[in-house]
């Protein structure tokens, strides 16, 4: 029997995503990947994952699974979000963010919300047998490919995994790691800054933007204080789009370009976000205030040094699953016989 | 002489110049070819475009000023040597239900639908650049008597395989998508298909010829792509 997660509510728009697709951008094919990196990096470490495992991306509210395997581990990241599983003896459980659950065939499991974040992400142990495009799952819908059929989710989808089990371990939990999106985006300038007036370059590194209702995985149109171009005009003849490029089209209103970004496009971009930012800019949610900072590229790049030493050191954080007062190889082993699993040991029903 | 600007730490973009150019597409089009033989790694991957190189590179291997100071060497006597490039010839059906701007951009352009057809049909054109949508290329020049604005009103939904034009540029839609070109006519041969080994059939600094097909081929021949047996294959070509 083949090992599966059985869709059965698929939530707004759930995606597979890994950290996108290099090497086509020189043929139109758009890098894609997760919006916030970070986070499903994360969720990957606390199943035991490598950090590029493709996981699934839930954008606002997410899905409903079931266990069609003989035993699943999954983790959630992003916001304060949390799962809530169902065992087939009728028990309930919740599990938070950043932490291992372990589902046996027949479990469901339910992400709902996401409180603050726009996206969260569910990684599975072992990861999805699905077929990589071009070398990677990453999901672009509107190019219709990677992931599962080159879409969202449905409900009665079936997700093929490549484990069949999960093996039987501690839970664990990655704790102090913050997935909070923030107002404060560093940039560095250009490549086209010399398109805009010196006015233009103080009020965009000076004013608060708002994150509009138009944001999806191509990009986040802002508003706020528009950007006058100089002499050279808006138009310029296409040229490559780097990851959180700031392109400042003829209204003046600045549009940051994110996963599903063209590769080429014909604005001129004032400023780049640098990559250490990019996974908080992917878990801002329409209404957010933001603000823009100058660094230079030497700067964001020890930060990303920093930042990628850092993410090695994850492994070494995690921490295990312990309910108070219990001792937790007596818990598990007497919850393993039921197939239960109660990390946070609710008081009410700490005698089943 | 060509500037070296950071997109970001994660993107370097070399300008060759602002204009649409054959001579600067042959010098972006050129260092590629450079970069990519030597092989420097922590360089992900390089878009060329019209008149730029962008240099994707990943920052914990590969720092700005590393980068570039490979890339100034590189440029050292960077020519715009003639080279062998793909020739492609792509049938397609002009006017119709598969060419339904066709008769405006006679009436536009003063010319009969024939005229229109014969001029695009003539011209050997250059890919430029592909990009804004996965094996969208652009393709240049078409003759000036059939120069056009885009539309007013771009159409919501343009079939996979319209072949258009706008602002001396020719190209044809790789996916359904939204289009505001002028769209003169439509083709079997799938430009993005999944199912092949080169999933985009074009790329930069190759040239492409279009030759019309009655609308019975193009049956006969979309039938074929549908089922991924259409072969099509490139000429050489002496740039």
């Amino acid at each position: 029997m083949t090992a599966a997660l059985k869709v059965i509510q698929p939530g707004m728009q759930t995606t597979v995503q890994d950290l996108g697709r290099t090497g086509g951008q020189s043929l139109g094919i758009p890098v894609s990947g997760a919006m916030d990196a970070t986070a499903l990096r994360a969720a990957n470490v606390v199943v035991g994952n490598p950090q590029d495992t493709a996981g699934l991306e839930i954008a606002l509210a997410g899905p409903t699974l079931e266990a069609a395997a003989d035993s699943i581990r999954v983790a959630l990241a992003g916001g304060t979000g949390e799962l809530t599983i169902q065992r087939t003896n009728g028990e309930s459980e919740r599990a938070g963010t950043l932490q291992s659950v372990r589902l046996v065939r027949g479990d469901t499991v339910r992400v709902g919300s996401i409180p603050g974040s726009a996206v969260a992400y569910l990684a599975i142990e072992g990861g999805l047998d699905l077929a990589p495009f071009q070398g990677s799952l990453s999901t672009y819908v509107r190019g219709g490919f990677g992931g599962l059929d080159g879409r969202a989710l449905r409900a009665g989808d079936l997700l093929p995994l490549r484990q069949a089990a999960a093996p039987d371990r501690g839970e664990v939990r990655l704790d102090g790691f913050d997935l909070a999106p923030r107002a404060a985006n560093r940039v560095v300038l250009g490549p086209q800054d010399d398109y805009f007036t010196p006015d233009a370059l103080a009020t965009f590194l000076g004013s608060e933007y708002v994150v509009s209702r138009e944001a999806d995985r191509m990009g986040m149109r802002l508003e706020g204080p528009a950007l006058a171009h100089n002499e050279k005009g808006f138009n310029i003849v296409s040229d490559g789009i780097a990851p959180g490029a700031i392109q400042v089209p003829g209204n003046g209103l600045p549009i940051i370009l994110l996963a599903d970004r063209q590769s080429t496009g014909g604005y001129p971009k004032i400023a780049t976000v640098i990559s250490v930012d990019l996974p908080a800019l992917g878990r801002t949610s329409p209404g957010a205030r933001l603000r823009f900072e100058r660094v230079t590229v030497e700067t964001a790049q020890t930060l990303r040094r920093e930042h990628e030493a850092m993410m090695r050191t994850l492994p070494e954080r995690l921490v295990g699953v312990r309910a108070e007062g219990f001792d937790l190889e007596r818990l598990l082993k007497e919850n393993l016989v039921s197939g239960v699993i109660d990390g946070h040991a609710d008081p009410h029903r700490q005698h089943h | 002489m060509a500037r070296l600007m950071a997109s970001g730490d994660t993107a370097l973009v070399v300008e060759f110049g602002e204009t649409i150019d054959r001579e600067i597409n042959a010098r972006v089009l050129a260092l590629t070819d450079r970069i990519a033989g030597a092989q420097i790694p922590g360089v992900v991957e390089m878009v060329p475009t019209f008149r730029s190189l962008m240099v994707h590179y990943d920052p914990d291997r590969l720092l700005y000023g590393e980068l570039a100071a490979k890339v100034e060497d590189l440029m050292q006597d960077l020519g715009t040597a003639s080279y062998e490039a793909r020739l492609w010839t792509i049938p397609t059906c002009y006017g119709g239900a598969h060419g339904p701007d066709l008769d405006d951009v006679a009436r536009l352009t003063g010319l009969t639908a024939g005229e229109v057809v014969r001029l695009h049909a003539q011209e050997t054109y250059h890919v430029y650049c592909i990009g804004f949508l996965p094996g969208w290329a652009y393709l240049g020049e078409t003759v000036a008597a059939l120069d056009l604005p885009r539309r007013q009103s771009p159409r919501v939904k343009v079939p996979m395989g319209t072949v258009c034009t706008a602002q001396r540029m020719t190209g044809v839609y790789p996916i359904e998508c939204p289009g505001g070109w002028h769209l003169l006519g439509r083709t079997p041969v799938r430009m993005f298909d999944m199912r092949r080994d080169n999933a985009v059939l074009l790329g930069a600094g190759d040239k492409v010829r279009f030759a019309p097909i009655s609308p019975a081929e193009y049956a006969r021949l979309d039938a074929l792509a549908a089922a991924g047996t259409l072969e099509i294959a490139p000429e050489a070509f002496t740039a």
